[in-house]
């Protein structure tokens, strides 16, 4: 095969804003960058789990109850989707636990931070889906095509979660002062670590550039963090709670002012040292070595009987 | 409906109520068990099978207690039910608390359970109590997914390495003894059955026995043998296990009394 045709092919698709698919040859960067991003994604959506899931045994009614295990079950399904995504670029979900479990890949850093009241569930479904959403909804136009179709359905969710979060905030904030305390609390907690999910300021993000070229990415980190800040300050206002920036301001031109996040603050947690960064880890490390027996079994079976269904999910 | 009188009046509200309690209460326990696998399944499909299933069982639950509640005067809600009442209140069968354990275990427990839901749920589909029929008309569907699921994993654990049928059969050994409560004969139960509003335990058990041994034969697991029935639950006598699990669940509720969530 002549690579030059090949480019050319892969060139043309990228800049008519067309959809690479799996069976189309791609140069191995690209390959690399959305594998790399993809386990990234994957790998927060299943991470996130743990800090949400800790309040399903106690969440305050049964209507909570509910609506949060239908939420953690949606992410484990993003996972299932995302992980899906990636093995169509030539990986196996288990090398990518394997990378995760060993630190070699990383996921979304806000979710090293812990959740010590219900209100944290709540601000979690409010600021961190909703960040997901500014996020992901530009990849519903990545240029590679699974990616893409994974992230349409998801984003579906996601600003299901993002409504459901901030009416849980509502209730809060119209509830006993303990309530409306809760709830500024876990907003001044999860603030700046949401601010800082959306990544690293433009200059000094290394990947930005070859991803937007590459049609991966469509707005800078800048642009995403600034959205989300113009589309959420209303929204606490509405709540009637104080975004923690005493600098915050709008200005002339319709956009919030704010103070940038700082990044030493967030060193840590980004390097895998945040307040919960080994616990996540463990608890997963913990939880795929105890399933191992189980996965063993179902693939003796698939041996034994010819089994289709080698992983041995449920029909 | 099983044994169909002619004495087909209207159940007595508060056995209705009692009745839907216990099976509330069994549901709202088994998902409250279910949860706490959350993120620590042993792949991400069973994770999502789950808690799909401990979803399902709080919509029952909500729907059962939400019943059981409104007929009684003055009326409670499902959150009242759920969280204001203290252990000896409960009315689920022991089965239900008992500590999840290994996903051996996890797997036994919901098997049996869910094979006992199936017919339980069909049967409650003809009962002369139109709320309870229709919760059972829905419950049913969910039952038989449910128990689809656990029978696929008793399979492959029973039948496939030396560790996971020594742990199948483990763990279905733990929960066996617990099944008998299922089936007993209690006066608010006759009652509904006499009247047509519930199915006869005593016609269930045959149908689940002859699934269960279906099943475990399948498996190449054995029948364990029943050497103790223990009992009580239907009365608010529990395991030792429940307490922990009513307190995580209760406390945030009962720290801000009289709070909307
Ligand atoms: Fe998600
Ligand atoms: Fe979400």
């Amino acid at each position: 095969m002549d690579v030059t045709t090949d480019e050319r092919d892969f060139d043309r698709l990228v800049s008519a804003d067309e959809r690479v698919e799996p069976r189309d040859w791609m140069p191995e960067g690209y390959r690399r960058t959305l594998i790399r991003q993809i386990a990234q994604h994957a790998h927060s959506e299943i991470i996130g789990m743990q800090p949400e899931g800790n309040w399903i045994a106690r969440a305050p009614s049964l209507r909570r109850k509910a609506i949060l295990i239908a939420k953690v079950q949606d992410e484990a399904g993003h996972g299932l989707y995302l992980y899906g995504a990636a093995e169509t670029l030539g990986v196996e979900r288990a090398d990518l636990l394997e990378l995760l479990h060993t630190g070699r890949q990383k996921y979304s850093a806000a979710f090293n931070y812990p959740t010590p009241t219900w209100a944290d569930v709540a601000a979690i479904g409010w600021l961190g889906d909703g960040a997901a959403i500014m996020n992901q909804v530009p990849l519903t136009r990545c240029s590679y095509g699974p990616y893409a179709r994974a992230m349409t359905r998801v984003c579906k969710e996601e600003s299901f979660h993002q409504r459901q979060g901030f009416e849980a905030m509502a209730v809060l904030c119209a509830g006993t002062p303990a309530q409306k305390q809760m709830a500024q609390d876990a907003l001044d907690r999860w603030w700046w670590p949401v601010l800082m999910l959306f990544g690293p300021s433009d200059e000094a993000s290394a990947h930005s550039a070859r991803s937007m070229a590459w049609g991966i990415k469509r707005f800078s980190n800048d642009e995403l963090r600034q959205r989300f800040v113009d589309a959420t300050v209303p929204q606490a206002d509405h709540l009637g709670l104080r975004i923690p920036d005493p600098d915050l301001r709008l200005e002339a031109d319709g956009h919030y002012r704010f103070t940038p996040v700082d990044w030493n603050e967030f060193a840590d947690a980004i390097s895998g040292n945040g307040p919960c960064s080994r616990e996540r880890i463990a608890h997963r490390v913990d939880a795929h070595e105890d399933g191992a027996w189980v996965r063993a079994a179902a693939q003796a079976y698939a041996d034994k009987h010819g089994d289709r269904a080698a992983r041995g999910a449920a029909a | 409906m099983t044994r169909q009188t002619s004495r087909n009046e209207a159940p007595a509200g508060a056995d209705v109520a009692t009745y839907a309690l216990g099976l509330g209460d069994d549901v709202l326990v088994l998902a409250q068990r279910l949860s706490e696998w959350t993120a620590r399944a042993p792949q991400l499909e069973d994770d999502v099978a789950l808690l799909n299933i401990a979803l399902d069982l709080v919509g029952q639950a909500r729907n059962l207690l939400s019943l059981a509640g409104g007929r009684e005067n003055p009326g409670r809600t499902e959150d009242d039910l759920a969280f204001w009442r203290d252990e000896t209140e409960f009315r689920n069968a022991q089965i239900m608390e008992l500590d999840g354990g290994d996903f051996g275990r996890t797997i036994a427990r919901q098997f049996l359970v869910s094979a006992w839901h199936v017919p339980l749920w069909d049967g409650l589909r003809a009962s002369t109590d139109p709320d309870l029929a229709a919760i059972a008309g829905k419950a049913v569907k969910e039952a038989r997914y449910h128990v689809g699921y656990a029978r696929h994993w008793l399979v492959r654990l029973g039948d496939g390495t030396p560790e996971s049928r020594r742990r199948a059969q483990a763990g279905l050994e733990d929960v066996w003894p617990y099944v008998g409560e299922l089936f007993e004969p209690d006066p608010v139960t006759e009652r509904l059955v006499t009247a047509g509003a519930a199915p006869d335990p005593a016609v269930i058990e045959p149908v689940w026995r002859e699934a269960v041994e279906a099943v475990l034969a399948e498996a190449t697991l054995a029948v364990p043998p029943t050497v103790r029935r223990p009992t009580g639950g239907r009365r608010g006598v529990h395991t030792s296990a429940f307490g922990p699990l009513l307190a995580q669940m209760q406390h945030l509720h009962r720290s801000h009394p009289g709070a909307s969530w």
